[in-house]
């Protein structure tokens, strides 16, 4: 009896601090990865965001889309922050878009969006690590969000690194067996095995370091202004600190002469 | 304005005097500010400020998102992240809009739970509690469609559950819910409506809240203990009172700067975190999410709706003796509006002739666990409707309606109330000691 009693507290206890971790996930660890853009000061690295470009360019690309993210914003500061020129020619050999005005595709130019995903059954990219978030929730690891981000991009992480091998046919579809994705088995065949693409700067290309780099490339993506964010959020706190103490003080004076204490 | 005695307004200058004469607008002002407030207020008086401030904040940032907004449920998402991606400081606007919504709600259960114990709603401010009672009401619209307008996954299912409890009604609730939607679904003319509806219910509100501020006015404030301010002088009324202007805007104020660091905070470094992820998934009719979540602040009444089931006893009770007119779903809908119904009625339901809970003993207890309970419920709301959490719900729901049916008017009857300070100079001055400029 008190042994059941217990298991239960423990059950409990567990799916009360890790409810949204398991919730989201069907049960599957989601393991922490120390971001540089999480926590209150966190920036994105500039070159990260540049590698995960590249790899969602020469690897992602091929199914998936990113079409609310305008092209331009490649070359905005807080982001890839790439120079004005190199983002007019990549958009130019990358992508071809369709223009209602010439009634034809063209090369895509800084001002349009990135194309929207060509497979069908391949879900936009744009806002997905804001759309799957394993620290999230009110009801989840509580001010975790505030130190460590809401688990998106943690999320892709493990979905990346999360192929076992294991592969099963269904109704006419391959799926592939993936310890990160809610049911264990995902119809998206994996991605990248390490070392699928090569950086120019000569940083590792082992998998896990791919995973992070395309995973804080798609933060940016979902969320392109939280450097601005941020940065407006430190000098709002900083400002209404000090204007909240001001009137600490003020409504100390004020209240003095009435509360029989010594006027300051 | 109010019935206390206090100094009214004289026009001095040739203009002053001009302008009186023909709108006496100025005076309207000075008599709304210089009103006499008990001195003995406390920190939990503060949150009708911070509403006041929540409401200018979502109206003028809502009336910036409208410039970019696109209320088609083609472009709705897509609008959203254009106001994210490409408006200037449409990121910061957004953010601040929908987390001002929580910010809103936070305040409004404070200011709520404040009435309740120290008794507000007591005869003479019914006609306050029910006004505020309206404005919660309205607010709760307006936040509900205000979710849905973005379009995402959690707005879509969230509208389609909640205008589907009204299809829960007997005969006429599927006509009223097509009604409501504009259509069989909740498409494109939902959208337009909860649009048009969640731009103008705020203004509404807005107008409420002016009654609301004149139906306490002419009353005058409630304090903690209770006690009515003495009015048979104006020097009497000067020994319990301090205008408002300046010392309880200054309080008021320093207390609001207070509230927006965490505010800002929260705007700033974690936005996401009362949203639910779900919501940067554009809607799709198609693909139902494994779990419905309301927002935070509609959870307790939530886990009312879902805590009647099928299987409890009153709800087969009521459902054999209405000739199974009342289903288990319609029982449900009518628990959760009757939730919020014995809160209005709470002026006639609690029968104690002494206004504070300060010197209620019992009172006290069975006030703390309602609050426990609506925490409670709130997290029940957040979980799956299954074991234990039905349970618990069940529990809680039960408990919500035996205080304001049960539990209040019982107490007025049994209880025997400590005696209140005689006024509230002596409460004041029991607190903080004489002060030597207000002799």
């Amino acid at each position: 009896m008190i042994k059941r009693f217990t298991l239960s507290a423990i059950a409990a206890l567990t799916l009360s601090t890790g409810g949204a971790l398991a919730a989201e996930t069907g049960g599957h660890a989601i393991h922490d990865v120390d971001f540089s853009f999480e926590g209150p000061f966190g920036k994105f690295d500039q070159n990260q965001l540049q590698r995960g470009l590249q790899i969602f360019t020469e690897v992602c690309s091929a199914c998936h889309g990113l079409r609310y993210v305008p092209i331009r914003t490649l070359a905005d500061e807080g982001g890839p922050h790439l120079p004005a020129d190199q983002v007019r020619a990549y958009a130019a050999q990358n992508f071809e878009v369709f223009d209602k005005e010439l009634d034809d595709t063209r090369p895509a130019t800084p001002g349009d969006h990135f194309p929207g995903s060509s497979l069908e059954n391949a879900p936009d990219l744009s806002l997905m690590a804001k759309a799957r978030a394993a620290f999230h929730g009110p009801y989840g690891t509580g001010v975790n969000q505030f130190v460590r981000g809401i688990g998106g991009p943690e999320y892709i992480v493990a979905i990346l690194t999360g192929y076992t091998g294991e592969e099963k046919e269904q109704a006419g579809t391959t799926f592939y067996e993936n310890t990160a994705f809610p049911g264990g088995w995902i119809a998206m065949a994996p991605p990248l095995f390490g070392e699928d693409v090569d950086f120019a700067d000569g940083h590792s290309n082992e998998l896990h370091h791919e995973a992070e780099d395309i995973a804080s490339f798609l933060m940016w993506a979902a969320e392109p202004k939280m450097m601005a964010r941020k940065h407006a959020g430190f000098t709002g706190v900083m400002l209404l600190i000090i204007l909240a103490s001001l009137l600490y003080l003020t409504n100390k004076r004020l209240w003095s002469p009435h509360k029989g204490k010594k006027t300051a | 304005m109010s019935g206390i005695p206090h100094d009214h307004y004289e026009p001095k200058t040739g203009f002053e005097k001009w302008l009186d004469s023909r709108l006496p607008v100025v005076g309207l002002l000075y008599n709304t500010l210089m009103i006499p407030t008990p001195k003995n207020l406390n920190w939990m008086w503060i949150w009708g400020i911070v509403l006041a401030f929540c409401l200018v904040l979502q109206i003028a940032t809502g009336i910036v998102l409208v410039m970019h907004y696109t209320p088609h449920v083609d472009m709705a998402f897509a609008s959203v992240e254009h106001i994210m991606r490409d408006v200037n400081g449409g990121h910061m606007l957004r953010y601040m809009h929908a987390n001002g919504a929580s910010l809103f709600f936070f305040a409004v259960y404070l200011h709520i739970f404040r009435g309740l114990y120290y008794g507000s709603y007591k005869a003479p401010r019914e006609v306050t509690w029910i006004i505020g009672m309206l404005i919660y009401l309205l607010m709760m619209a307006t936040g509900f469609m205000g979710y849905v307008l973005p379009w995402g996954q959690m707005s879509f299912w969230g509208a389609t559950v909640i205008t589907g409890l009204f299809g829960a009604i007997p005969l006429i609730g599927e006509p009223i819910q097509t009604w409501l939607l504009g259509g069989p679904a909740v498409d494109n003319a939902t959208l337009n409506r909860f649009f048009s509806l969640h731009y103008l219910l705020p203004f509404v509100i807005a107008g409420l809240v002016i009654v609301h501020i004149w139906a306490f006015h002419t009353t005058g404030n409630n304090n903690p203990t209770g006690v009515e301010v003495r009015r048979g002088s104006k020097a009497e009324v000067e020994k319990d009172t301090l205008p408002f202007w300046p010392y309880f805007v200054i309080k008021d104020v320093f207390a609001l700067a207070v509230v927006l660091v965490v505010f800002f905070g929260i705007v700033s470094f974690m936005p996401n975190y009362l949203g639910h992820p779900d919501n940067y998934i554009e809607a799709n009719p198609l693909s139902t999410p494994a779990h419905i979540v309301p927002e935070w602040y509609y959870l307790p009444f939530y886990a009312i709706l879902r805590a009647f089931t099928a299987d409890v006893w009153v709800v087969m009770l009521a459902h054999t003796i209405t000739g199974g007119i009342v289903t288990a779903k319609f029982f449900g809908v009518l628990a959760m509006f009757g939730a919020i119904g014995v809160m209005v009625l709470v002026p006639w339901l609690d029968t104690s002739a002494m206004r504070s809970g300060k010197y209620r003993p019992m009172f006290k207890w069975w006030f703390a666990l309602l609050c426990i309970d609506f925490v409670v419920l709130m997290w029940c709301g957040a979980m799956p409707a299954e074991p234990p959490y039905s349970t618990i719900s069940l529990i809680g729901a039960t408990y919500w309606f035996a205080y304001f049916l049960v539990i209040l008017p019982l107490l007025g009857v049994i209880e025997k109330p400590k005696s209140p300070p005689a006024s509230i100079e002596e409460d004041f001055d029991a607190h903080y000691g004489t002060g030597h400029s207000a002799e």
